[in-house]
């Protein structure tokens, strides 16, 4: 048998035979349009005009024009409070779910879990603009209740509006592997902890939540991540304090006409995001090592 | 003797409408190696569990050292368990699992760090403190479980058959250890298990529990010499059981007619349960002899043919069908200098005595 043939018998093989579809979709459709990304990001542009001699003005200016720095440390802090935000409505339900629902009504209890998705992402935030709005229901309920005079003008259209729109559209995604790694728990260590004299809430902290971090670790990147790019949100109920990063690459890209810086910031705001990943990556294996 | 530490009184225990266990009524004594024995899915771990707290008894109460345990959650019962899964905590070296109890009892911790360096010592597991505890082998988990325990100097240690995990060769070496080890720190131990070599050979006492019930409270001599009845004389060691009329006799004696075997006088202590139409007639295989040689003599003599033979070794086993019986006995020999062992389908003559045979019901 030729090594070629051996080759094609493997597994290997056809493991990669499996994965082929996938991997020409993600070459074509990911890393193409990357690759042009990067490109561009050393160009200039003139008007329509490409000048493709290489240069790194566009990094040092998105590194160091005041207001670039601004858009990135708010999308960071945004991404940040966000992510807080989600693991802390997150956890509750995914612990609730692990622990009190019985077996047989799990997969309903997640199940309902992920109705919020049955919707369009835009109509969610649009839903969030009629609920924070100035004559919205927050601010109709309080006002009918006597609670407030003026309306408050300070829930919508800033980053408290875009925290609570992005945490409330995320946190389905971050109860899924928290209450996964909830039910990874044997419930024998529990009863152990217990047994040994710790009560609840001791337990809770020496038991149940380090051995729940891989679900939260894996929460958290899976929010922050997609978070720090967002920009529908920011744009619709943001209002101008509210703007982040990637509402500035899309004006680079379109009204200002300055496609390479936008790469530039835009490959600014992917190099972060993968700092930030690879940390959390590195803390996961941290957890996860000495468990099975 | 000392007051028991442990008082069962009258626990009924319900999952919804099953009945896990009836009516138990135990004392374990202080100091002692106490097991619970029976078969699968009996209750002996819902026993243990309700000793432990952590599960609630319907109905009945459980005093540890003279206080009652009701609304005394699990945390804070004299007692500690090592869990049939040993339940080692993944995230945390050999050395903080062992130290697990005593940081929740704020002990200082240069003090905690000897007595984890003891308790190690103790189940053999010197050195391994900094071991993850994931790289421990089975045998070794179970230490581990062990030491955290006893680091704690609870007043009864509750193992939930922490054997049966084990290969035989493991399991043997542990079973000695465990009971050099219960000598060594006078805790009281109770044991649950379903293999009864290991709680005869192991135990002070021995509780046997069939479907939610106690059967017998004995000693493990008390319990193989006098089952109170058939069930229990099943599940210990092998028992024979023949059919048997009987009849009162004279000064607190019954008059038998043991199928195969023929008529003997029985004391009323061997029918621990009375006598009534239900009665069998049990032998143990080793209280059988096979009479080889003219010479050979016995109080008693039945005769039948050898149907199988197993040999041993140092023992020979048959199963002989007695003359006027279907089913055979068995009837172990041990292999002296010069006892010729028997073939198949060879005649046997079998010795037997009264003193012997149990009636059961
Ligand atoms: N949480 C529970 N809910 C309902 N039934 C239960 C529960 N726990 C145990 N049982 C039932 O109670 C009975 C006794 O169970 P238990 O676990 O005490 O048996 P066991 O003697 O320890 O058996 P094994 O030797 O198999 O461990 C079983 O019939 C079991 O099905
Ligand atoms: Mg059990």
């Amino acid at each position: 048998m030729s090594g070629f043939t051996k080759w094609r018998r493997s597994e290997e093989a056809s493991g990669w035979l499996l994965v082929s579809p996938t991997l020409v979709y993600s070459i074509l459709m990911l890393a193409a349009p990357l690759a042009m990304v990067v490109a561009l990001s050393f160009w200039t542009q003139d008007y329509l005009q490409l000048d493709k001699t290489f240069t790194l003005k566009n990094y040092i200016e998105a590194w160091s024009e005041p207001i670039y720095q601004t858009l990135m440390g708010r999308s960071l802090k945004i991404s940040a409070f966000v992510t807080a935000l989600t693991i802390l409505l997150a956890f509750p339900v995914a612990y609730y779910v692990s622990f009190y629902v019985p077996q047989k009504r799990k997969p309903l209890w997640i199940f309902l879990i992920t109705i919020p998705f049955w919707t369009s992402y835009l109509m969610r935030i649009f839903l969030w603009k009629v609920i924070l709005g100035y004559n919205g229901v927050v601010n109709g309920s309080l006002l009918g209740l006597g609670l407030i005079e003026q309306p408050l003008s300070f829930i919508l259209y800033n980053q408290n509006a875009v925290v609570v729109t992005l945490a409330h559209a995320w946190v389905p995604f971050a109860i899924l592997p928290i209450f996964v790694a909830l039910e990874k728990i044997d419930r024998s260590l529990l009863e152990a902890a217990e047994d040994l004299g710790d009560g609840p809430l001791r337990r809770f902290i020496r038991v149940t939540l380090p051995l729940a971090m891989p679900g939260v670790v894996a929460a958290t990147v899976i929010v922050f991540i997609p978070t720090i790019g967002d920009y529908v949100t920011p744009r619709l109920v943001g209002g101008p304090n509210g703007l982040m990063i990637s509402n500035m690459i899309e004006l680079q890209f379109k009204k200002a006409n300055n496609a390479p810086l936008g790469a530039a910031l835009a490959l600014s705001a992917m190099f972060l995001v993968s700092v930030i990943s690879l940390i959390f990556v590195w803390l996961n294996r941290k957890y996860l090592v000495g468990q099975k | 003797m000392t007051d028991p530490i442990i008082r069962l009184s009258g626990i009924d225990k319900f999952y919804g409408d099953f009945q896990a266990l009836y009516d138990v009524n135990a004392e374990i004594r202080t100091g002692e190696f106490f097991s619970l024995l029976g078969p699968s899915g009996c209750g002996k771990t819902t026993l243990l569990r309700t000793i432990a707290g952590f599960e609630d008894v319907s109905a009945g109460r459980v005093e540890i050292a003279g206080q009652s345990m009701e609304n005394v959650p699990a945390n804070r019962r004299p007692t500690n368990m090592v869990f049939q899964s040993y339940a080692i905590f993944p995230h945390m070296t050999v050395a903080e699992n062992v130290a697990y109890g005593l940081k929740a009892r704020k002990m200082p911790k240069d003090q905690i760090a000897t007595e984890v360096a003891t308790a190690l010592k103790q189940v053999g597991l010197e050195g391994y403190g900094e071991r993850a505890s994931h790289a421990m082998s089975g045998g070794q988990r179970q230490r581990v479980a062990l030491a955290r325990a006893l680091v704690l100097k609870p007043k009864v240690l509750l193992l939930d058959e922490p054997l049966s995990a084990l290969d035989k060769k493991m399991r043997e070496q542990m079973q000695s250890e465990l009971r050099h080890l219960q000598r060594a720190v006078g805790i009281t131990f109770i044991l649950v298990t379903h293999d009864q070599e290991e709680a005869l050979t192991m135990s002070d006492r021995i509780a046997v529990m069939f479907e939610g019930r106690i059967g017998q409270l004995a000693s493990p001599q008390e319990l193989y010499r006098r089952p109170v009845n058939r069930k229990v004389a099943e599940f210990i060691g092998v028992m024979n059981f023949l059919d048997v009329s009987v009849r009162a006799g004279t000064a607190g004696t019954f008059d038998c007619e043991i199928a195969g075997l023929g008529k003997a006088v029985v004391p009323a202590e061997q029918a621990p349960g009375g006598v009534d139409a239900s009665v069998t007639a049990g032998v143990r295989p080793e209280m059988l002899t096979i009479l080889s040689g003219e010479n050979a003599r016995s109080e008693r003599e039945a005769s039948g043919v050898v149907e199988d033979v197993y040999y041993y070794g140092d023992m020979t086993y048959y199963d002989v069908k007695l003359d006027g019986v279907d089913h055979p006995v068995t009837i172990s020999m041990r292999n002296t200098a010069g006892r010729a062992v028997l073939s198949r389908q060879d005649r046997a003559r079998v010795g037997w005595g009264a003193e012997s045979v149990l009636l059961l019901k």
